[in-house]
């Protein structure tokens, strides 16, 4: 059992809470991610680890809620326990002087970008970071960002907040003004990471992405989460999440990702209905 | 009473539920053996002077011992003879290959049937759970402490040993539930879950601690958990690595690795979807690629979720199915399919989902080195065959999570942990038994293995201890 600790909202449907996890504190680094499980009866699905608080012993999850697992994970209060909680799973990102990096953090996917861009800013990077959201209600951590960026560009699909566009609009700018890029860092929806790699590909810049397909056990147990990177398959949860951008199927993983949709869907509405009894 | 001292040579079958009956729901299948049945199998033991059955167990269980507990009614007796060597009877009594193993060799198999000994270990199991089990006794402590990895049918056997040896011991699980395979793998209509975790609770009362949501190698590294105060480590992560065939369209939705689709089935309780939030997806004609134990589990599994068809597909003959012949029987009388000598090419899809296989007849040439008559491919025999859900069942790697992040840790090519008789590795204080070591085998081998570990730990930790203190351990 692992206890909240405190918990935030964010945005309207984005909450950051703070677990007790001091074994999982103790090891995680930028990148990697843990598997919980809310209760006796809920499915196991994976979270990037934010950040370590500063006591070492407690980590911080954000995390949008879509679907049952998330709105029920949302409804628990500080004290309250999560049942079930492993990790640190995957490869940590690889953190080296790379010269200019340009993070990019797309919706809940802000949350995940900036444990990595703090990591390269203090690895000597010079770090260009472009956050954006639906609007300005759904955008998060743009202080936290800024805190550990050289500069920060804010865009919202609506305008308002920052620029009104997407954060590939902003990303094609930089590719053609005359600052070279050594790498870029995307993290967001598929969708966008996509968009990302097909822009960056023509001019050769080094792109990461941190792929977040269905997962199971998150150990390599159970191939859910494979995905084809440069004609072969490999497991996100054990190989990854980190991959090449311009190696990745996204298509073959936006497929994967929606095959349960359906199900996930009924599951949702039905636990919104029931909940509405007891409040 | 009418069977008692009956035909010498006439099994006694065990009871199932009838094939239309059981397909409907995860029950367990086989019933067991009622007081009558077992009473007449076990009149029909000769009590051999020199019994060869017992070589035939990997765990050394006195079977002619028990058995004959069980002829005189004294089944209280009975099961504590099993425990003396076996933890997990009411798992083994299911699961167990006996046909390969005690009742290959028993005196019987060569004049007409052997001993139902499989029965006769569930049947006394089973009567103690009904009775409740006692409590276990503890070894004397022997403040010395050994760290499991993994608790499925190895770590939990290692524990057991040692802890009824008076270690103190903690068995760290990387699921939230232990039990390895037999949680994850085994469905509940051949292994109740209701009996996994009875006999863990049974391997805790011996004074094992579980602690679950730990991955040795991520949570907490080798190194760590010599520094925690462990004095020996037995590594029995098992083959958790699922094995595909890498052929075009394996990634469609639709397409499982029997690891997934029994994980979700058996750990997740997603035949319960809408009670549990693990969701499965539900196909009509299901293709099972391989005949493996795992296979008939899938294929079995995907019945009973509710598919019109299942197919298993395996690119050699009857002959050379690996499956137990018992679980062959059960998936064919329960309307399993199967498509010999066939090898799909590729997978067929529409919209990202699996709509169908288009595969290539085999024929078999000479034995290869596994013994068994190698599969070669017929030129141009090429079909295809409608399908919406393929469960890939042709085995399992190794489990790379620990052994990539161990330094100094010996492995084969193919990431098996190399040990020796003993199960000792190439780290000092580190012994692995199991999957791990062996490659995909039986839960009764891993438990053999484990076994063996357990004495030489004990011996260790013996010799690390008790000698300077002039103290004599007892003998396992």
């Amino acid at each position: 059992m692992f206890k909240i600790l405190s918990k935030e909202r964010l945005a309207e449907n984005v909450v950051s809470m703070l677990v007790e996890a001091p074994l999982i504190a103790g090891k995680a680094k930028p990148g990697q991610f843990v598997i919980l499980r809310v209760d006796e009866k809920g499915e196991r699905i994976p979270l990037t680890v934010v950040s370590v608080d500063e006591s070492g012993k407690a980590i911080r999850l954000i995390f949008q809620e879509v679907g049952k697992t998330t709105t029920k994970l949302g409804r628990l209060r500080p004290g309250e326990y999560i049942s079930d909680l492993v990790g640190p799973l995957g490869r940590p990102t690889e953190v080296k002087s790379y010269g200019h990096v340009v993070v990019i953090g797309g919706g809940v996917g802000v949350a995940e970008a900036y444990p990595v861009a703090k990591a390269l800013k203090s690895a000597g990077n010079r770090v260009t970071a472009i956050i954006g959201a639906r609007s300005k209600d759904l955008l998060i951590l743009e202080d936290e960002m800024r805190e550990v960026c050289d500069s920060l560009h804010v865009c919202t699909d609506d305008g308002s907040k920052g620029r009104k566009g997407f954060v590939t609009d902003v990303l094609k700018e930089l590719l053609e003004g005359n600052t070279p890029i050594n790498l870029v860092y995307a993290i967001g929806p598929a969708v966008m990471m996509k968009v990302v790699a097909d822009l960056t590909r023509p001019y050769g810049v080094h792109t990461m992405v941190s792929l977040n397909p269905i997962m199971v056990d998150g150990t390599g147990m159970c191939g859910a989460c494979r995905v084809t990177v440069g004609g072969e398959t490999r497991f996100v949860c054990v190989d990854g999440p980190e991959f090449d951008a311009h190696m990745v199927d996204f298509q073959e993983l936006m497929t994967r990702q929606r095959m349960y949709l359906d199900k996930e869907k009924m599951a949702l509405e039905k636990y919104l209905r029931e909940g509405a009894a007891d409040g | 009473m009418a069977e008692r001292g009956g035909d010498r040579f006439k099994r006694k079958p065990m009871r199932k539920r009838p094939p239309h009956e059981r397909i409907r729901d995860f029950h367990e299948v086989a019933l067991g053996f009622t007081e009558e049945d077992a009473l007449a199998e076990a009149a029909r033991c000769l009590q051999c002077p020199n019994p060869t059955c017992i070589p035939g167990c990997p765990v050394e269980i006195d079977i002619k011992s028990f058995i004959g507990f069980i002829r005189e009614g004294d089944y209280e007796s009975a099961i504590r003879k099993i425990k003396e060597k076996n933890n997990l009877p009411g798992i083994c009594g299911r699961v167990c290959p006996q046909e390969v193993q005690c009742e290959e060799v028993c005196v019987l198999n060569r004049k007409g049937a052997p001993i139902a000994i499989g029965a006769l270990e569930r049947f006394a199991a089973d009567y103690e759970r009904s009775k409740g089990v006692p409590e276990a006794r503890r070894g004397e402590p022997t403040e010395m402490r050994v760290a499991v990895v993994g608790s499925g049918p190895a770590g939990l056997t290692a524990a057991g040993d040692l802890a009824r040896l008076g270690h103190e011991v903690t068995i760290f699980e990387a699921l939230h539930s232990p039990g390895g395979v037999l949680t994850y793998g085994i469905p509940e209509f051949r292994l109740p879950k209701s009996i996994v975790r009875d006999e863990i609770e049974y391997v805790k009362s011996l004074g094992v601690k579980i602690m679950t949501n730990v991955i040795v190698g991520r949570t907490i590294t080798l190194d760590e958990v010599f520094a925690m105060g462990f004095h020996a480590v037995f590594i029995g992560t098992g083959a958790g690595s699922p094995k595909f065939l890498y052929i075009p369209g394996e990634n469609l939705n639709g397409v499982y690795s029997a690891n997934e689709f029994l994980t979700r089935c058996n750990l997740m309780k997603a035949y319960l979807f809408g009670e549990y939030d693990t969701p499965i997806y539900i196909g009509r004609q299901v293709a099972v690629i391989g005949a493996g134990n795992v296979a008939m589990d899938a294929a079995r599994t995907a019945l009973r979720l509710g598919a019109e068809e299942v197919t298993v597909v395996y690119r050699r003959s009857e002959a050379e199915m690996p499956a137990r012949l018992e679980e062959i029987h059960n998936a064919r009388e329960e309307g399993i399919k199967f498509q010999t000598l066939t090898v799909p090419v590729r997978f067929l899809g529409e919209d990202g989902w699996v709509k169908g296989m288009e595969c290539i007849r085999m024929r078999l040439g000479e034995p290869d080195d596994t013994g068994r008559r190698k599969p070669i491919p017929v030129e141009g025999s090429n079909f295809q065959f409608e399908v919406d859900m393929v469960i890939v069942a042709i085995g399992q790697n190794p489990n790379p999570t620990l052994t990539r992040t161990v330094k100094g840790l010996n492995t084969s090519e193919e990431g098996l942990i190399i040990t020796d008789e003993n199960g000792r590795t190439s780290i000092p204080g580190v012994w692995a038994g199991g999957d791990i070591v062996t490659g995909e085998a039986t839960v009764i081998s891993a438990m053999g293995a484990a076994k063996r570990a357990a004495r030489d730990i004990h011996n260790y930790l013996m010799e690390k201890k008790g000698a300077a203190l002039g103290w004599i351990p007892p003998t396992p």
